[in-house]
């Protein structure tokens, strides 16, 4: 008889076996949902998760999707890792994206690639003041995060609507709801004209180093992660918990930003009523399935954009229903949860005994 | 022996897909047509009515073409790479049926030179990029025939989705058809900005019913109008496609889209080799827009205009946008015996005498 166990402390090899299980389970459950829907199930898998990546174009449209995602998981790393529950990131990209377009319209004859400087620093900001709104709600008020920072973003999507309506259509453009196109000058520099892969990617690496460094070696890193273990005994040793707060508030709205603004200005190169397919909530996934380590985020920000592409390729090749990405998705979160489990507890084999 | 050699030229094949270099099928090769939805295909409105176009062409051409589609695309950054992909795929016709893709359509249609490309409701066009749209100013007149007939209030609502041209056209379009049977119509607009919202869209509908609405024309694509008016006891009109049977007794009749005419128009000329890039624009004369289900309840008269007005339109001796024609603002904006050419009606921006609005800046 199977019997589950509490384990006497958190198994640290199941918190990394974990995300594989639930990848495993969620392969043969994938498979086994393609056999019912009547398709081979091993082609239908290559098609969703291999396909994608089968020439050099399917590589760099991944990158295109993990830069975003991966600078707000980041963010969301340090925010977690204090135990702040920023659910926030898709505001903060989204008035990144909208900062940087207000400033990208400024230059729309420029010719120096020097524009990018303003136009990144404007969108970082515009992400880092709403962060800083939350961070101020929470500081002075004690206005729980994850409410405030889940208005925060309609706010932020109802304030790019207005502009993309209003002040910032484009006048040439028969009041369509989009801006007008960015000058060539003002769009990140792209690593081959043949493909869509832009700098961004390099910001996205850059940052994951830089926030690891700060969580693994800084003074700072130390003190949030009291913060996160144990928010008495962080105020015990006399570590100031606003101004913790409000940094890791602050660096996760301007690297939610600096992926706003690097959409407008990479893959779209306008601003439009749609910059942002998620991300900053697909992130928060990315963060767990990653267990809040660099390396993890980056492959679990890799495999979240394949689930995006592998889901489009299933459409296109065997006409199977998009609801396939949101199903794999879902699964996977799922199973991770399920998984989890095991890293506090233990299944145990109990033999049948007699009765006494 | 065979098979290892068909399995080498399969490789090779698609290593020349990969590298995007075969974007032209072979002779015997079924043409490949690919579709780019921004709805779900069951969204019963815009979507519904082009997949349903992609369906009656697959019909037509039978096994000499294969058709594909991808629904529910974001008119973001991931629009440019689901149309690549199908560029990439070896497909040789490319609709794109939302105004949101028509900046990732152009890049796409750029790089794949020998792909044809048709963007619906856009106004970018190239050489293997074409544009289509429906006269549906056509279908909103008829739409006001009927309306200013039936309302008892002298008040037609319209719930309006964006001030781009087609709409304000169209409610131009509403209001001089009422006002040519019913001196004293009024219109009210209300502005929802969205295109799919049955929450918005019901709670409008409801707020020009306060206003002393009695019918309700929509500009926008679910069913929550044409509900409303069936629990308030007022009239509506259906809008993309047949919408009878969300509303037995509101609903007049419904104006319908059907792409189908157009899709196998462009298919045939593909293949014959003689695709010219167009701003092509489809109404009643194309059968691209159908009166559907007119409903048995209406009186008779009013059944008799409808027709009559399809008709008229359909043949060409009733053109909606001809003038002498002033704005609400006293300026003329279409000079006595001219009609406005597809170009100018592309570009319309005013609204006409009589209609007590301003358009949204």
């Amino acid at each position: 008889m199977l019997k589950l166990e509490k384990r006497q402390a958190d198994s640290r090899l199941m918190s990394y076996v974990s995300p594989l299980i639930a990848i495993v389970l969620t392969l043969l459950a994938g498979a086994l949902l393609f056999s019912v829907l009547g398709h081979d199930p091993l082609h239908a898998l290559y098609t969703f998760f291999i396909s994608p990546l089968t020439n050099a174009y399917g590589w760099t449209e991944l990158g295109i999707k993990v830069a975003p995602l991966l600078l707000c998981a980041m963010g969301l790393t340090l925010c977690y890792r204090a135990k702040i529950w920023n659910i926030g990131a898709e505001g903060q990209f989204i008035m990144g994206a909208l900062g940087g377009s207000m400033a990208a319209l400024q230059f729309l004859d420029a010719e120096s690639r020097w524009v990018l400087v303003p136009i990144l620093i404007s969108g970082s900001i515009s992400g880092l003041l709403w962060g800083a709104l939350a961070a101020w709600l929470k500081t002075r008020f004690n206005a729980n995060e994850i409410l405030t920072t889940i208005m925060l973003n309609y706010i932020a999507l109802n304030a790019l609507l207005y502009a993309v309506h209003g002040p910032l259509r484009d006048p040439a453009g028969f009041n369509f709801p989009e801006s007008a196109m960015f000058a060539d000058a003002a769009l990140l520099p792209l690593f081959s004209d043949d493909y869509r892969l832009n700098i961004s990617i390099l910001f996205a690496l850059f940052f994951t180093v830089v926030i690891w460094t700060v969580m693994a070696r800084s003074w700072v890193g130390y003190q949030i992660q009291v913060l996160g273990e144990d928010a008495k005994a962080a105020r015990y040793a006399g570590f100031n918990t606003n101004r913790l707060t409000w940094f890791a508030l602050l660096v996760c709205g301007a690297l939610a930003g600096l992926a706003g603004v690097a959409e407008v200005t990479g893959p779209i190169g306008q601003l439009i009523p749609h910059v942002s397919p998620g991300y900053g909530y697909a992130a928060i996934i990315v963060v767990f399935l990653g267990r809040m380590q660099p390396f993890g985020i980056l492959l679990a920000s890799m495999l979240l954009a394949l689930t995006f592409m592998g889901g489009e390729m299933v459409q296109i090749e065997m006409s199977l229903p998009k609801s396939l990405t949101g199903l794999f998705q879902g699964m996977l979160l799922f199973f991770l949860l399920a998984a989890d489990l095991l890293i506090s507890y233990r299944i145990v084999f109990q033999p049948r005994t007699a009765r006494a | 022996m065979m098979k290892k050699h068909k399995n080498w030229q399969r490789w090779v094949t698609s290593a020349a897909l990969a590298l995007g270099l075969s974007t032209g099928a072979m002779a015997e090769d079924p043409m490949k047509v690919g579709f780019v939805y921004v709805g779900p295909v069951g969204d019963y409105g815009w979507s519904y009515e082009h997949d349903r176009g992609r369906m009656e062409a697959q019909k037509f051409f039978g096994d000499k073409i294969e058709t594909t589609f991808v629904e529910k695309v974001p008119e973001g950054a991931d629009a440019e790479r689901v149309i690549r992909q199908m560029a990439q795929s070896g497909h040789d016709l490319i609709f794109t049926t939302s105004f949101g893709f028509m900046n990732p359509t152009e890049k796409v249609a750029k790089r794949f030179p020998k792909v044809f490309f048709e963007h619906a409701t856009g106004y970018k066009r190239a050489k293997n990029l074409s544009t289509y749209v429906l006269r549906t100013y056509e279908g909103r007149y008829v739409s006001g025939i009927a309306a200013g007939m039936m309302t008892k209030t002298n008040t037609i609502g319209y719930i309006a989705s964006f001030p781009i041209p087609e709409v304000i056209r169209d409610i131009n379009s509403v209001y001089m058809a009422a006002k040519s049977v019913n001196p004293d119509v009024k219109i009210k607009i209300m502005w929802v900005s969205t295109w799919y919202d049955p929450v918005k869209e019901s709670e409008a509908a409801n707020a020009l019913i306060d206003q002393g609405v009695d019918v309700l024309i929509q500009h926008t694509d679910s069913p929550a109008p044409l509900m409303a008016a069936e629990k308030r006891g007022v009239k509506a009109i259906g809008q993309a496609s047949d919408m009878s049977k969300f509303a037995p007794n509101a609903h007049m009749f419904s104006i319908r889209d059907d792409w189908a005419p157009h899709y196998i128009k462009t298919i045939q000329e593909i293949m014959d080799g003689t695709w010219k890039p167009e701003d092509f624009w489809g109404g009643f004369a194309e059968d691209m827009l159908v009166v559907a289900s007119v409903n048995d309840n209406l009186p008779a008269d009013v059944k008799t205009a409808v027709t009559k007005a399809h008709d008229d339109i359909k043949s060409g001796k009733l053109k909606p946008f001809t003038g002498p024609m002033k704005s609400n603002e006293g300026k003329l904006v279409i000079e006595a015996g001219h009609t406005l050419t597809d170009e100018e009606l592309a570009g319309v921006n005013w609204f006409i005498e009589g209609i007590d609005a301003t358009i949204p800046k």
